[in-house]
């Protein structure tokens, strides 16, 4: 039992860095409220792509192996979890748990081909992979995805478990946990100490013996070979963890909204999680989840304006030339918001390579600099790496 | 020479390998025996690396087998040939640019615990067993504690090579192939190394140690094979070595 509770716990250090994270995780909805963007539906997405993320950075921050295919795991997730809704409960628990080992087993045949080859053909192989089952989810899958209406709950599922525990309400049933419903702010404090505990078992790996591996493999994979290590198998784990994972974030959108479709598993979903990642700080703890948070902040912000809110928003441009300023700025919102998303992303790889963790880091050590202004230490210009 | 009464712990059986048209080892046989430093000599490219590189796993010979106490090596993957107990410095340091000094040392012995992939992941996400105390020592053995954090990127030619010896010898290996350990170190270095690495040969470890610098090769060896043009031209004690009028040529570029 000791052992049991010191293989658990954490360093001071990242006990402290869980507690502040914790912290700030459920403090949420007050701090976010001056940007307009404490409402649960909003707060509750993201925790959810923060996990998401967390997870993509557990294979790609530590190992450098590049998955341009991570949404597949996350619609898998998403679908066996309204499964678990249909033919089981509509409790959380063993929705969360289906998803979980589903996407685990698709993350271990998929993770197990792709490892096959590294570098640009990895990353290739998992896309093609992704775009498979996408397109499978369209077609031969309808009987398990319900192709382009999406999977949805209905009012004559089995719910076996439910039934068996006592007549039904009238109506479409809400997800819940243990008869607590997880809609509005519940949902989100639920999805909140589900991304707590999935940082706090990132955290863990980060700072083990695996996790140093993992990160040895991402330096001279070769050496590994040379040193009695054999890298495939490690590298599978951590795959099929980070995959894990990704069901997981999938599972609780089924769970605060319960309905899966097949463009979560779309390029554009994996492509967003890497960009999440890279905006963030790629292998840093918190950059992950930081990244995500900005990202579905601004595409919130930017794809909910239209042409009629740009009018009014450019009112002071005079008549003929508004429509001009309208026509322009109008490409970068709504529909056009992911235009925006590359422009972000491209100022952010270019200039801050590190993402917005080393920024934070720049800023930090610019501070300290300044309480030490006597110190003629001449200013670096390029940041070690 | 028999081997009754000899311990021979690796056999080179007549190792060949041909890039195309050019025969960078022909008719290569060699016998180490357990506990013994060999040295093998030779001017550059005469295949001493590549040598090692057949031993190791990295280049398959095209004709010829290594043997490593009872087992055959030749077909052997990297990491399995290391499992036997075979460890390697490189010509190149191979090292982790990106992880301090100490992680360096302390990856291969994380490696040599858990590098067969068995399912304790527990262990590897908890212990480290005593292993960070045993790297803090090997890297005092080699003079680099003080640099412990630093990133192994930074570090000088010599200095990542005396990392990279401590992250062989944490590995405990029953052999220990050294290409070329002092290249680029400063006089005082090498002489530390050569301490160094006669105390590990009082735990008899066995060495196979290639080496240009003749005071280093005079003061470990206890065999030296001399190569080139891809053949073993001459071999004995240091002695008779030293005197021999083939080595004077090849080194002299006489040599094929
Ligand atoms: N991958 C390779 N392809 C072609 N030729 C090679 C290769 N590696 C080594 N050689 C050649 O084999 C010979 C022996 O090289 P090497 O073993 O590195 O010599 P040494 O270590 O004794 O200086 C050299 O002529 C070298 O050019
Ligand atoms: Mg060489």
């Amino acid at each position: 039992m000791g052992n049991l509770v010191s293989k658990l716990s954490l360093s001071r250090r990242d006990l402290l860095l869980l507690l502040a994270f914790g912290a700030a995780v459920l403090l949420m909805p007050l701090w976010l409220s001056p940007f307009g963007a404490a409402y649960p539906d909003l707060l509750q997405k993201f925790v959810i792509y923060a996990i998401f993320a967390v997870g993509f950075n557990l294979l790609f921050g530590l190992t450098g192996y590049l998955s341009f295919g991570h949404a597949a795991f996350l619609g898998a997730g998403s679908y066996a979890a309204v499964w678990s809704f249909k033919l089981l409960s509509m409790d959380a628990l063993p929705a969360l748990i289906f998803a979980v080992a589903i996407s685990g087993i698709f993350a271990l045949v998929i993770g197990y081909l792709s490892l096959r080859r590294s570098g640009i053909y990895f990353s290739i192989l998992t896309l093609a992979f992704a775009q498979m089952s996408y397109n499978l989810a369209y077609s031969v899958l309808t009987p398990i995805t319900n192709g382009e209406t999406g999977l949805q709950l209905a009012l004559d599922d089995p719910r076996v478990l439910d039934r068996a525990l006592g007549p039904q309400p009238e109506g479409l049933p809400v997800p819940h946990l243990l008869g607590l419903e997880l809609t509005g702010y519940t949902g989100f404090f639920f999805c909140a100490l589900v991304l707590i505990l999935a940082f706090y078992i990132t955290v863990k790996i980060f700072s083990s013996p695996f996790g140093l591996m993992l990160r040895a493999i991402k330096s001279n994979q070769n050496r590994m070979g040379y040193m009695g290590f054999d890298t495939k198998p490690y590298a599978l784990t951590v795959f099929v963890i980070s995959g894990m994972f990704a069901g997981l974030a999938g599972a609780l959108l089924a769970i605060t909204d319960p309905l899966a479709g097949a463009e979560r598993m779309q390029w554009t979903a994996s492509g967003e999680v890497v960009l999440m990642t890279i905006l963030g700080g790629v292998g840093t703890l918190v950059g992950p989840a930081l990244g995500a948070v900005v990202i579905k902040y601004f595409e919130n912000i930017f794809s909910a304006f239209n042409d009629q809110i740009l009018s009014n928003a450019f009112a002071f441009v005079p008549e003929g030339l508004r429509e001009t300023v309208v026509a322009i700025v109008g490409k970068f919102v709504g529909e056009g918001w992911h235009l925006t998303l590359g422009l972000i992303f491209v100022l952010v790889v270019v200039f801050l390579p590190g993402g917005i963790m080393e920024g934070i880091r720049r800023i930090m050590s610019l501070f300290r600099r300044a309480q030490r202004p006597a110190k003629g230490a001449p200013a670096r210009i390029q940041p070690a790496e | 020479m028999s081997t009754t009464e000899r311990n021979v712990v690796l056999h080179v059986d007549d190792v060949h390998k041909n890039y195309g048209g050019l025969h960078a080892l022909s008719d290569i046989d060699l016998e180490i025996e357990e506990g013994k430093t060999h040295a093998i000599i030779g001017p550059n490219g005469a295949g001493k690396s590549t040598l090692l590189n057949v031993i190791v796993g990295r280049i398959p010979p095209s004709k010829g087998a290594v043997v490593f106490d009872g087992q055959v090596l030749t077909g052997k993957k990297p990491h399995e040939i290391n499992q036997l107990g075979v460890a390697r410095v490189f010509q190149t340091p191979e090292i982790f640019p990106e992880l301090s000094v100490l992680q360096n040392v302390m990856v291969p012995a994380f490696a040599k615990r858990d590098g067969a992939f068995k399912v304790h992941m527990m262990r590897l996400l908890d212990s480290e067993a005593g292993i960070r105390e045993e790297a803090e020592h090997l890297l005092a053995d080699v003079g680099l504690h003080e640099r412990r954090d630093t990133h192994a990127g930074a570090l000088s030619r010599g200095d990542k090579r005396r990392m990279e010896l401590a992250m062989c010898l944490i590995q405990h290996p029953r052999l220990l192939l050294l290409d070329e350990p002092t290249a680029g170190m400063s006089r005082h270095d090498t002489n530390t190394t050569i301490e160094l690495l006669k105390k590990i040969k009082a735990r008899g470890m066995t060495k196979i140690i290639i080496e240009h610098d003749m005071h280093v090769v005079f003061s470990l060896a206890d065999r030296i094979s001399v190569l080139a043009g891809g053949r073993v031209i001459v071999e004995g004690l240091p002695d008779e070595v030293r005197g021999n009028p083939k080595v004077q040529e090849a080194y002299l570029g006489g040599a094929h």
